[in-house]
C-alpha cells in the first residue's frame, strides 16, 4: 500500500481499493431492486437477511473488540451491552437512555478492573 | 416522528429529514466514530482532504477503517480491496429492501443513484423506521436530507478528529469505539417489532460470534444468509397457515 500511494497517488488508491469494491455492493442492490416492491419475497427476505447479517456485526464488535475497546475486559463489554438493554426496556424503549446507561457501565466497569 | 408528516414541497421534506438526521442518536455515533477515523487517518500520515474525500465517496465506516490501518500497517493492494469487498456485501440486502419503500409510479433509476451511494447502517436503520411515516411522493427527498445531515456530520467529525489525533486518552478512546456497536444493538432491537424480525435479530446475534469463533470464511455473510432465511421461511410458514 505505501509504494501504491506513492506512485499511483492517494487519491487513485481511494478509488481503486475503497470506492470501486464497496460501491459495487450498492449497485448490485439498485440493479436487483428494479421493479420490486415492498411485498416483493426477495425484498422481505433481504430484509430479514440484512437484519441478520447487522446482528452479527454487532455483537462481533461487542465480543471481539479491537483497539482500545479490546483493553476493556470481555465480561465487562457484555455486562455493559445488557444493562443497556434492560435500561431501554425500562424507560419507554428509549435508545438514548439505552446508550448512555450502557457506556456509564463500561467506565464503570473498566475502572473496577483497572487498579 | 411517530405520526404522519405531510410535506409542501420537496424541499422541506428533504429539510425535515436532515432536521431528523441531526437530532438522531447516530449523531453521537458518527461523530464518535468518524473522530476516531480521523485521528487514525492523522496518525499513518494521509491528509485531512482525503480522509473527508473518502467519507464521501466511500461513505462506509468499516471499509474506510480497512483502508487506513491498510496504509499504517501494510498489505496489498488486492488483499485491501478483497477486505473492502467483503464487508461491502452487507449494503447489498440493504439496497433492496431500501429503494422499493421509496419508488412511486414513474420513478427514474438516475433519482435512485443518490439514495444507493447514501445506504449505510445508520440510514437505513432510521430510513426503515422513519420512510412509513412519510408521504411516498416525499420519501425520496425525505431519505436524501436524513443521508446529507449524517454524512456533513460525518466529514466534519473527521477533520476534528484529525487535528485532536494527537492523544485521545484510552478511556475516552474505548467508550467511544464502544457506541458504535452499543446504538447499532439498541436500534434494531428498537426496530425489531415483528416476531419475523426478532427471529432474525437474535440468530445473527447468535451465529455472528459463533461462526467467526469456528474461523468459517466469509462469516458474517453465512450469518446473514443462514439467519435471515430462516426467519423469512418462518414467516412464511406463518402466512401460509394463518
Amino acid at each position: 500500500m505505501k509504494e501504491a500511494m506513492v506512485s499511483l497517488g492517494p487519491y487513485f488508491v481511494l478509488i481503486l481499493v475503497g470506492f470501486l469494491p464497496n460501491e459495487i455492493w450498492r449497485l448490485v442492490g439498485l440493479v436487483l431492486a428494479r421493479g420490486l416492491n415492498e411485498e416483493s419475497e426477495l425484498v422481505v427476505w433481504s430484509r430479514m437477511v440484512a437484519i441478520a447479517l447487522l446482528a452479527g456485526v454487532i455483537a462481533k464488535l461487542i465480543l471481539f473488540s479491537s483497539g482500545e475497546l479490546a483493553g476493556v475486559p470481555t465480561p465487562v463489554r457484555i455486562g455493559a451491552a445488557v444493562i443497556a438493554f434492560a435500561a431501554f426496556m425500562a424507560v419507554n424503549r428509549s435508545v438514548f437512555v439505552g446508550v448512555l446507561a450502557g457506556e456509564v457501565a463500561l467506565l464503570a466497569g473498566a475502572a473496577w478492573y483497572t487498579p | 416522528m411517530p405520526e404522519s408528516k405531510t410535506f409542501e414541497t420537496s424541499a422541506a421534506a428533504f429539510a425535515s429529514g436532515a432536521g431528523q438526521a441531526l437530532t438522531s442518536v447516530y449523531v453521537v455515533v458518527l461523530i464518535g466514530t468518524y473522530i476516531g477515523l480521523g485521528a487514525l487517518a492523522h496518525d499513518v500520515g494521509l491528509s485531512s482532504t482525503w480522509m473527508m474525500a473518502s467519507t464521501v465517496i466511500v461513505w462506509a465506516g468499516p471499509a474506510q477503517l480497512i483502508i487506513i490501518s491498510a496504509i499504517g500497517t501494510g498489505g496489498s493492494l488486492i488483499e485491501v480491496a478483497l477486505a473492502v469487498t467483503l464487508s461491502a456485501m452487507r449494503l447489498f440486502p440493504m439496497v433492496v429492501a431500501l429503494l422499493p419503500m421509496m419508488r412511486r409510479p414513474g420513478s427514474r433509476l438516475p433519482e435512485m443513484l443518490l439514495p444507493t451511494h447514501f445506504t449505510s447502517i445508520s440510514m437505513w436503520i432510521e430510513s426503515l423506521r422513519l420512510l412509513p411515516h412519510v408521504g411516498r411522493e416525499h420519501r425520496l427527498a425525505f431519505c436524501n436530507g436524513l443521508s446529507s445531515g449524517y454524512m456533513a456530520t460525518a466529514v466534519v467529525a473527521g477533520y476534528v478528529g484529525y487535528y485532536l489525533a494527537a492523544g485521545l486518552p484510552p478511556l475516552l478512546a474505548s467508550i467511544l469505539l464502544f457506541l458504535t456497536p452499543l446504538s447499532f444493538f439498541l436500534s434494531t432491537v428498537n426496530n425489531a417489532r415483528q416476531v419475523v424480525e426478532k427471529i432474525a435479530l437474535v440468530l445473527g446475534l447468535a451465529l455472528g460470534p459463533l461462526l467467526a469463533y469456528w474461523q468459517v470464511e466469509l462469516d458474517l455473510l453465512w450469518t446473514g444468509v443462514i439467519g435471515g432465511s430462516i426467519a423469512y421461511a418462518f414467516g412464511r410458514y406463518r402466512r401460509r397457515t394463518s
